[in-house]
């Protein structure tokens, strides 16, 4: 029987030939990682196991990100416990302030992910690395803990729902637009500690930054990675990032799914998530009577290069509504410079939005965008959960940078089109 | 063991936010994050729920995020078990690492009322409506994870395989 490629990279770092779904195995890691919150507990845990040092220096990566820049001094003590654990293990990947950036965005752009990896985060959102072909889930703060210590974790293996994405995609339809599709079509439990393997022409021709959109979201259907088979574009990706060697896995065509999904990305609009789960999509065309108070373009999920140039293209020579306030995050301070260098910035400030540094922030509810009672948001991010983005009679709509940059100018969701593109 | 106690009933879905809203985050410490347990959900439980009683709940609890804040802020606000019809994937996995019992089960939310009182037989799995009279049979627990809860969690089945890595 064949395998898939999330059963294969499990089995290899397990040191086993094969694995099948529902088995439990033990396995290596290549990367542990965790955050300004996550991090703190899993330290403290860590500490209990009474080991003498970490299982790799270079294999863990402790990025503070998200109450960062440092809100309030509780905060700042939570950082400061990551900072302190660093040092005092030469923990190789903590990422000071200046250097930090949101931690899924950051950590394959310093090519510390790479394609055929098996990787665990403290954070949900680790599954967005399965763009490179990495099998990588999120955890919690204490198997994170153990990992540091053994670099080990247990898994049970997933089973894969296979999703095959054909045609042409319409104007301003992008990764985004499809995962909330996705979402909308199988629920927010619909691939509940499954694999979600995204294939077909429409992912063969997508840019690493679509794929990762894809992958950050699977968790929002419950799923426990998602991952798509590396190629080219992958290559292209990496060959310039990474500083070990790496390996391209591919399920066979007699692996095993437990159900296979076909779309025609012909038929598929510009989609927003409507409060309060990300499966509540609805075309963001039919959605121009949701007036709104704040714009977040950023995130783990949109805030790359590419969607800060859908979101300039938009905004270019335009003014946001004067009701609404418009929050760009890049998410990292490379992606910032790149934006920088190419007049990005200069549109958006032009545009009357305001330029966050890289951080979580908003999206979390955390800090740098909060909403009042009442207040609605259009946001490029991930949860739309009550009280996601601030009081808990606020509002959060998911959608793509365009459709979030077009909604900012007209002080409404609404599309690109209603702007004369 | 059997644990016995007064319900608390929610909804499909409860997600971590609801459980614990990120805004209350930049501390770790149980005690604090007990004082907003469930808060996005029910804003009165956190003074409302008394040490002992047990949640209730539909499909999908604790999905979203990975934090453990989560199940840890349930577990120290005194809730003595979460059961519901499923669990979100690293809620599920967090709750066995740090010793919270959580039970899956079919029918039991939709046929309670909140205040009902229930008892779970920890060993044999079976969980009883008391004010209701009636038996329900929980998903049984996979032979691993159940190594976990006898170990004491997660940190303390480690050390254990760490300790006869030393004796070997």
């Amino acid at each position: 029987m064949g395998m898939t490629i999330s059963e294969k990279i499990l089995a290899e770092h397990a040191g086993k030939k094969e694995v099948s779904a529902g088995e439990i195995i033990n396995a290596k890691v290549d990367l542990v990682l965790a955050n300004d919150i996550t991090a703190p507990i899993a330290i403290k845990e860590f500490e209990k196991l009474g080991v003498k040092d970490v299982f790799d220096k270079e294999k863990i990566a402790l990025v503070p990100d998200h109450f960062t820049p440092q809100k309030d001094i509780k905060s700042a003590e939570q950082c400061k416990i990551l900072k302190d654990f660093a040092y005092k293990y030469k923990i190789k990947n903590y990422f000071e302030i200046g250097r930090v950036g949101i931690e899924h965005a950051l950590l394959p752009e310093q090519g510390l992910v790479l394609p055929g990896d098996l990787v665990i985060g403290a954070d949900s959102h680790t599954c967005t690395y399965g763009a490179l072909g990495a099998f990588a889930t999120g955890v919690g703060s204490t198997d994170a803990a153990v990992a540091m210590a053994t670099g080990e974790c247990w898994f049970k293996v997933p089973e894969t729902i296979k999703f095959i994405y054909y045609g042409k995609l319409q104007p301003w339809v992008s990764g985004k637009d499809l995962i909330l599709y996705t979402i909308g079509d199988i629920g927010v439990d619909g691939a509940s500690y499954m694999a979600m393997e995204f294939t077909g022409e429409v992912i063969d021709r997508m840019p690493m930054s679509g794929r990762f959109t894809m992958c950050n979201m699977a968790i929002e259907a419950g799923a426990k990675a998602g991952i798509i088979a590396p190629d080219n574009i992958t290559e292209e990706y990496v060959k310039v990032r990474a500083k070990r060697p790496y390996k391209f896995y591919n399920s066979d065509p007699d692996a095993k799914y437990v159900q296979i999904k076909e779309y025609d990305c012909s038929k598929i609009q510009p989609m927003v998530a409507c409060p309060h789960l990300p499966s509540n999509v609805k075309p963001a065309g039919e959605l121009s009577h949701i007036k709104i108070d704040q714009v977040v373009i950023g995130s783990c999920t949109n805030g790359r290069l590419e969607d800060l140039r859908e979101a300039a293209q938009i905004l270019k020579g335009r003014k946001i509504h004067p009701e609404v306030r418009m929050i760009i995050i890049p998410a990292t301070q490379k992606i910032y410079m790149d934006a920088l260098k190419e007049g990005l910035i200069e549109i958006f400030i032009e545009a009357q939005a305001v330029v966050s540094p890289p951080t979580c922030g908003p999206c979390l509810g955390g800090h740098m965008g909060i909403l009042a009672k009442g207040e609605r948001a259009i946001a490029t991010t991930n949860r739309n959960f009550i009280g996601r983005m601030g009081h808990p009679e606020s509002e959060v709509y998911l959608s793509s940078p365009a459709v979030a940059a077009a909604s900012g100018v007209l002080g409404r969701i609404g599309i690109p089109e209603e702007l004369g593109f | 063991m059997k644990i016995r106690g007064k319900i608390w009933k929610f909804g499909d879905n409860i997600d971590t936010d609801a459980i614990i809203p990120a805004r209350y985050l930049n501390t770790s410490d149980p005690k604090e994050l007990a004082k907003h347990v469930m808060e996005d959900a029910d804003k009165d439980f956190p003074t409302k729920v008394k040490p002992g009683d047990i949640i209730i709940a539909g499909k999908n609890f604790g999905c979203g995020s990975s934090r453990e804040h989560a199940p840890l802020a349930i577990k120290s606000a005194g809730i003595q078990a979460v059961v519901a019809k499923s669990f979100a994937r690293i809620f599920f996995r967090n709750a066995f690492n740090i010793g919270l019992p959580i039970f899956e089960v079919k029918d039991l939310t939709d046929e309670a009322d909140e205040g009902d009182e229930i008892e779970i037989d920890m060993d044999s799995g079976q969980i009883m409506n008391l004010t209701k009279g009636k038996k329900y049979e929980t998903k049984p627990i996979p032979s691993f994870m159940q190594d976990l809860i006898k170990a004491g969690g997660l940190i303390e089945w480690t050390k254990k395989r760490l300790t006869m890595e030393d004796i070997k």
